[in-house]
């Protein structure tokens, strides 16, 4: 038996060895979330934005930690007046299908995402407002009514893909191209360094290499298979087992395991995503604030900053990183973390001081404390159930009894953004994450801390209904300044005004992934939390 | 008979009319898909296109209206997550479901009978306590740990099976299958394995029951006096007795089988309709979530009424009629 049992597991390495020796250049990446399509203006979703930008070129990318644009179908760019920017394109350029990339691929691409029907989530969040124009086959403009700094930002989101794709729908609608095209590969023709192969629903997407690939990238695999692996044990399961090479989103409670196995490699890197609490700061009487006998009261302490600062200083942000986290996270003071553009350099993560906290809650008129209770999701961001237990605890031992509620995130959603009185948000106090999509400042400042304005498109996601007109004004200003380094003081006066002085949010921590690859390889971790294969690298 | 299908279905019908009405409200209540679909960065007006675009601007009886007059004429609705007809990507996927419940039920005939009636023939043995008792494990044991440990064990330390994922697949008559080839098999081992332990145990406690209650009838006894070779008696007198419960509850168990796979695709990454389910409840994929739980509906009402036909066939003792009160 015993004999046998060896035999076995020696057969089973060789085979391996074997195998791997065979499949050198073809990788097999696990990944947690499966996208939605094909199609590149179907979804503005992170699995399909990451899957599809292999396959479809963008006119510029995002550097792995978000620090710097690469040129990529646009070789340069400037603003050539206040309201225009000029992007001159990559010459030679082809699609996979053999045809030339030209201004006219990047029109119809503009077009077909700007006037998308149906989808999710459109990409009109970046297409709005602006109008293309092409200048020569290698040049074009793109104008706006107003000035528009996050031009080139914005165009790192918008995908590019061929213009003499024929679909088999009515013509009005997306140019008759559906998204079933794509998703059978037909109409899946990028200038990406990957060539579109199959997509099984629910099981795996293959890629292979473009070999008349033209750019910057790197093409380090013959051949990528993603396999879709929901289950977190199933996933670095399928590590161990050699199934596949890598994996993402590594559950926190396994790092420490996977660090000492010698034959995987981790890579760690901060995201461009920021943990906070939302807080009530629109009714007088908040739904989950209440005396300590669980009586309402006829004021909401929420409402003054000096008791959400107060607040804040309850947190002992260290404790969560070490204890909650286990390390993988950084505390955080504002929006985004260190590295990024229009960060302020004076705003620090708050230090644990409960007995200011205290006296702050005494002169503010609240030194009998209140009662809370703490909503969050509990399948969202990583360790977000806990984070909030933590968070009712520490409240709870200064002299605020926090209740902690989580819920699935589909339940969750609906009632932070809607589920109150008439369709207002219906927690009081609530844990929240925020993906810097531009990479600066500016998106999170409009969405969480301006006030809240449906005919501006401000404050979509202000659940808290945060609102500082010097937070407004300095947003407007930082909305229209083209001048970088202007701009960029902008965002870092807007941010200390809307957390350093009136606290709208509470900014608890930098959300820190984990991927882990077999060893040999490395991953290139991503500050947009994207799994692509380009950055799967050997060592 | 006739009068007894057709009144059957006739309630068939009512089932899954509720069925509906109670999964669509379940839904509707529970969540915003909208909060699920959309980028953060999306403004109010990129929302409101999106909430009208699903016609989840409605009040809910139009909603609800709209989609019983479409399930009527067959469609039960477009996905929210991939726009593709929700009983289609549904059937796309069924084949991989029905290929692990199809191997999970053979592995629960193919160990569990024989297993049931040795325990059955001999009750003392060390053997068949051991049989008894391993079964109790088999009901206990949550399928997502004993999962979990299978791929530890046998994918991770032994390296023998693949730990995820389907294998590759053939056509066979228009359907993927994948256990035509080694390799396809070898994927699929693990998982039927692990979604087959519940029903393995119950089989073999069925068998076991059903041995020991025939063994002492009188024709087991007459055959014995009358010099009938043991191994005829256990395979033809005996196993031909026990089979009728064991193939009664087993036909029903398919259903659940089927249903109830959710775990293990999940846990086997297996690209399955229970995966999908998952995938559309995290998404509140309304459409593809009220299809999967009337195909549902839909499949254990046939499978009863299949197996109450087939009872009356089997069985001329049994008489097709509603139990009067």
């Amino acid at each position: 038996m015993n004999k046998l049992l060896k035999a076995s597991v020696l057969g089973a390495v060789a085979a391996t060895f074997v195998g791997g020796a065979a499949l050198a250049d073809d990788a097999t990446l696990g990944i947690r979330s499966e996208p939605s399509s094909v199609d590149p203006y179907f979804h503005n979703l992170g699995p399909n934005n990451a899957m599809l930008g292999q396959i479809f070129g963008r006119l510029i990318d995002w550097s792995p930690d978000m620090g710097t644009l690469i040129p990529r179908l646009a070789t340069s760019w400037k603003p050539i007046n206040d309201t225009t920017w000029e992007f001159k394109l990559r010459k030679g350029v082809k699609f996979h299908d053999g045809s030339d990339f030209t201004a006219d691929d990047f029109v119809f691409s503009f077009k077909r995402a700007d006037g998308y029907v149906g989808g999710n989530s459109s990409f009109r969040t970046y297409t709005k407002g602006k109008t293309v124009k092409k200048i020569d086959d290698y040049t074009i403009h793109i104008s706006t009514k107003t000035p528009y700094p996050l031009m080139p930002n914005d165009m790192t989101s918008v995908m590019v893909m061929s213009s003499e794709v024929k679909g088999t729908g009515q013509p009005d609608k997306n140019f008759g191209i559906r998204a079933k095209d794509f998703n059978n590969g037909k109409a899946a023709i990028g200038t990406g360094p990957y060539k579109f192969v199959e997509w099984k629903k629910g099981d795996r997407m293959v890629l292979v290499k473009y070999d008349g690939y033209k750019g910057p990238l790197a093409q380090p695999w013959d051949k990528m298979t993603f396999k879709f692996i929901k289950s977190e044990p199933a996933r670095v399961s399928a590590l161990l087992a050699g199934d596949v090479d890598m994996i993402d989103n590594v559950p926190v409670t396994d790092i420490e395991t996977l660090k000492k196995n010698p034959n995987v490699s981790l890579s760690q890197g901060v995201s461009n995503r920021v943990i906070y609490v939302h807080m009530d700061q629109f009714r007088d009487n908040s739904p989950f604030v209440t005396d300590k006998a669980g009586n309402p009261l006829s004021k909401n302490p929420l409402r003054d900053p000096n008791v959400r600062k107060a607040l804040s200083m309850m947190i002992n942000r260290d404790a969560i990183v070490e204890k909650v986290m286990e390390g993988v996270a950084l505390k955080a003071g504002q929006l985004l973390p260190e590295g990024f553009f229009g960060r302020s350099s004076k705003l620090q993560p708050e230090a644990y001081n409960p007995t200011k906290a205290k006296q702050m809650l005494k002169d503010a008129g609240w030194g009998d404390g209140f009662a809370l209770t703490i909503h969050g999701p509990n399948d969202r961001y990583i360790n977000d159930d806990k984070i909030c237990e933590a968070i009712g605890q520490m409240l709870s031992a200064n002299g605020i009894p926090t209740k902690v509620s989580t819920m699935p995130k589909n339940v969750f959603f609906k009632r932070a953004s809607k589920g109150g009185k008439d369709g207002q948000p219906e927690f009081s106090f609530f844990l929240v994450g925020w993906g810097s999509g531009t990479g600066e400042p500016s998106s999170p400042l409009k969405s969480l801390l301006v006030t809240r304005d449906k005919s501006k498109g401000f404050g979509a996601s202000n659940r808290g209904r945060h609102s500082n007109p010097k937070v407004d004004a300095l947003v407007v200003e930082a909305l229209s300044t083209v001048d970088d380094a202007k701009r960029g003081q902008l965002l870092a006066q807007a941010t200390e005004a809307g957390i350093g002085e009136s606290q709208g949010i509470i900014p608890l921590h930098y959300q820190v992934n984990t991927w882990a690859t077999r060893k040999g390889l490395k991953y290139n971790a991503r500050a947009d939390e994207r799994t692509v294969g380009l950055d799967l690298l050997k060592e | 008979m006739t009068v007894f299908i057709i009144r059957r279905l006739m309630q068939a019908a009512v089932v899954v009319f509720f069925m509906s009405l109670l999964v669509f409200s379940g839904v509707y209540l529970i969540g915003d898909p909208v909060e699920m679909l959309v980028a953060d960065d999306a403004d109010e007006y990129d929302r409101e296109m999106v909430i009208k675009n699903l016609g989840l601007d409605q009040p809910f009886y139009i909603q609800y209206w709209r989609f019983l007059s479409a399930a009527l004429q067959g469609n039960l609705g477009e996905s929210f997550v991939f726009e593709e007809p929700a009983l289609l990507l549904i059937l796309d996927r069924m084949p991989a479901t029905f290929e692990l419940a199809v191997c999970a039920l053979l592995i629960a005939v193919v160990l569990g009978i024989p297993l049931g009636m040795w325990a059955g023939l001999r009750p003392d043995s060390m053997a068949s306590k051991t049989i008894m008792s391993s079964s109790i494990l088999g009901f206990s044991l949550p399928t997502f740990w004993v999962g979990i440990m299978m791929i530890m064990l046998f994918a991770v330390h032994l390296g023998w099976l693949p730990s995820t994922g389907r294998g590759p697949t053939q056509d066979l008559f228009g359907v993927e299958v994948s256990f035509l080839t080694w390799k396809g098999i070898s994927y699929v081992i693990l998982p039927a394995v692990n979604l087959s332990l519940f029903k393995l145990s119950m089989v073999i406690r069925l068998s076991r029951a059903g041995t020991r209650e025939v063994i002492h009838q009188d024709y087991i006894k007459f055959a014995r006096a009358k010099g009938v070779s043991r191994s005829r008696i256990v395979l033809v007198h005996v196993l031909k007795n026990i089979m009728i419960p064991v193939v009664t509850v087993l036909g029903l168990e398919f259903g659940g089988l089927v249903a109830f796979s959710v775990v293990t695709e999940t846990v086997f990454a297996w690209p399955g309709m229970g995966l999908l389910l998952i995938d559309s409840i995290g998404f509140l994929d309304r459409p593809v979530i009220v299809a999967y739980l009337m195909i549902i509906v839909l499949l254990f009402v046939f499978i009863n009424l299949a197996v109450d036909v087939m009872y009356s066939v089997l069985d001329p003792r049994v008489r097709l009629q509603d139990v009067k009160g």
